[in-house]
């Protein structure tokens, strides 16, 4: 299969008030369309740094990022990014957060009443269509990480870049949201890469789970295939034994190859 | 001033610190002034305050009382004072005088001799004017420091010569440029205004979260969408904490300068009424400037509270 992303050989260092920095060192991946992938590691890895790197917004020190053909010059529409922290503007509605991508990626093409319909199809598929005329402060940190995934949605990206997207989330919303989360990507077929600590989460939601190596340089340790069949369901997955061994398999690799020195 | 970004995590929507703050209010104590505050200072058997009532009516009265108090023991002391020198006006002296100024608050007697409504509107005049333009010049030379390093790096070190001066070493300046006492007293209140307005907006500018920075370059937005979406609200609270701190100096600089330029206002109108040896009338003008400054800034906090964001 062709890789839609392509990531060879990247470095990124970058320049502190201490010196350089190697965040990154010879990281070798490829992710296939419609394919949805974890990267998991310890706390300051990397993880971010590579998800940004594939996003566009910083631009590999070495080495070359390539996404559909074409070297990452930059961030676009193409590759929408959830923010760790949702990063909803405060100042718009939630129905006008979402609108604000609509507009930019579909409004030279289609007429108002359309680029309104989208936008209530994004917000109806995470189920906030009734918050649609709230403020982001109104509503709770669940409600907003919704609206994100919506705004990401809502510009039909060829990738769906996503940091820690429910990071900040009690446990119970975050399962419902990685149930929602299934939904959308089997609605959808999307191609998904995913930062996440969770390594239920990982193997629940991914079809393969990228293991970084700790940094300073960090890469790319292990590569699992997760081969569960889908849509998944938390329920019966809990006790299929392959889920527990993909499970094992990356406690093993985080709390034992790559031990972290109490932090 | 530093550039600070904020990376993912906190994200802090407006001021939430006043940085920039450079409040002056130790401009004139004149010798009179001064004679006049050393009269002897017995320490008072504060007003009789009534307790027993404060219990009955619980929380309301817990709020009331102590400003109450805090009036009531002020204004003994005044009393007292009053009591022990013969040209210190006590409280009822200074009421009657006040009931007097404003049952006829907007006569008109020829230029010198105008009701204090006047004198407050023709400072308030002043301070609009001054402050305006300030706004007009400031608020884009903020954004422009702000957002361009380069212009940062070249104007930082003139603003920092220029902000800790006194206000009123430039108004020599205004009176030879504008050869009036008018424009140069408002072309003090301009310079006074102008810093916390370019320092707050430039700094509401750097500290634009970096996420949404971000949110505009993934979706690739247009320059305009840019500045209406995301720069402009994100600095909106910058803006008004500097454009309250303009004001709140302004209002202290207005004072100062009418006093030494004359003219209408109420600045101009406590110096005549010290010539003409009305210590009473000071007082009250005292009281005045309080509660109109006390206007303006709770006016600017609450169309401050209109434009704050809740947190995020
Ligand atoms: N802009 C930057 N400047 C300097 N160091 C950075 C920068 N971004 C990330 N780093 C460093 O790179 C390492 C990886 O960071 P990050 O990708 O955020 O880790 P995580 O895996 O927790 O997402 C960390 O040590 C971090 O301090
Ligand atoms: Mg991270």
């Amino acid at each position: 299969m062709n890789a839609i992303v392509k990531v060879e050989n990247v470095g990124m260092t970058f320049d502190t008030k201490k010196g350089r920095f190697v965040a990154l060192q010879n990281v070798n991946l490829q992710i296939r369309q419609g394919e949805v992938v974890s990267l998991i590691g310890h706390s300051g890895c990397g993880k971010s740094t590579l998800l940004n790197l594939i996003a566009g917004l910083t631009l590999p020190t070495s080495g070359a990022m390539i996404c559909n053909g074409r070297e990452i010059a930059g961030p676009g529409p193409e590759r929408a990014v959830v923010f760790q922290n949702h990063s909803l503007l405060p100042w718009l509605t939630c129905f006008e957060n979402v609108h604000l991508a609509v507009e930019r990626v579909f409004g030279a093409k289609e007429g108002k009443d359309k680029l309104k319909a989208r936008t209530n199809a994004a917000l109806e598929m995470v189920h906030m269509s009734h918050a649609a005329q709230k403020m982001p402060h109104e509503i709770s940190g669940g409600m907003k990480q919704r609206i994100g995934i919506a705004r990401a949605f809502a510009m039909e990206p060829k990738i769906l870049l996503m940091d820690e997207p429910f990071g900040a989330l009690d446990a119970l919303t975050r399962a419902s949201l990685q149930d929602e989360l299934i939904g959308v990507m089997e609605k959808t077929g999307a191609t998904v890469v995913m930062v996440t600590h969770d390594v239920d989460e990982a193997v629940l939601l991914s079809d393969r789970v990228v293991m970084m190596t700790n940094g300073p340089a960090a890469t790319i340790g292990e590569i699992l295939e997760v081969k569960l069949a889908k849509p998944r369901d938390r329920l019966q997955l809990a006790h299929d034994p392959h889920f527990a061994e993909c499970r094992g398999a990356i406690l093993e690799f985080l709390y034992q190859k790559q031990m972290k020195k109490a932090a | 001033m530093s550039t600070a970004t904020l990376t993912s995590g906190l994200v802090t929507v407006g001021p939430d610190t006043e940085a920039a703050s450079d409040t002056r209010n130790d401009i004139i104590v004149s010798k009179q002034e001064a004679s006049m505050l050393a009269a002897p200072v017995t320490p008072a058997p504060a007003a009789e305050p009534s307790v027993s009532i404060g219990e009955r009516c619980g929380s309301f009265l817990r709020a009331v009382l102590p400003p109450l108090l805090g009036f009531a023991f002020i204004i003994g002391l005044w009393a007292l004072v009053a009591m022990k020198s013969a040209d210190f006006p006590g409280p009822a002296k200074t009421l009657d005088a006040a009931i007097t100024l404003f049952s006829d608050p907007f006569y008109q007697n020829g230029p010198n001799d105008q009701g204090i409504g006047w004198n407050i509107l023709s400072s308030l005049k002043r301070v609009a004017i001054g402050f305006g333009v300030a706004a007009l010049v400031g608020i884009p030379m903020g954004f422009i420091i702000g957002r361009f390093a380069f212009m940062n790096s070249m104007l930082e070190p003139i603003i920092s010569i220029l902000r800790p001066v006194s206000p009123l070493a430039w108004l020599p300046i205004g009176l030879m440029v504008f050869k009036a006492a008018d424009p140069a007293s408002t072309w003090t209140i301009f310079i006074c205004s102008i810093w916390p307005m370019i320092l707050n907006t430039a700094q509401g500018v750097q500290r634009v979260p970096q996420d949404y920075l971000n949110v505009a370059r993934v979706l690739n937005l247009s320059e305009f969408k840019i500045i209406t979406k995301i720069l402009f609200p994100s600095v909106l609270p910058y803006m008004l904490t500097g454009i309250r701190l303009s004001i709140g100096t302004a209002w202290l600089v207005i004072v100062a300068a009418e006093m030494l330029t004359g003219g209408v206002g109420i600045g101009f109108w406590v110096w005549d009424e010290w010539n003409n040896l009305k210590v009473e009338h000071i007082i009250i003008a005292i009281f005045v400037i309080g509660i109109v400054g006390l206007v303006l800034e709770q006016f600017l906090l609450l169309i401050a509270r209109r434009f704050s964001y809740g947190n995020n």
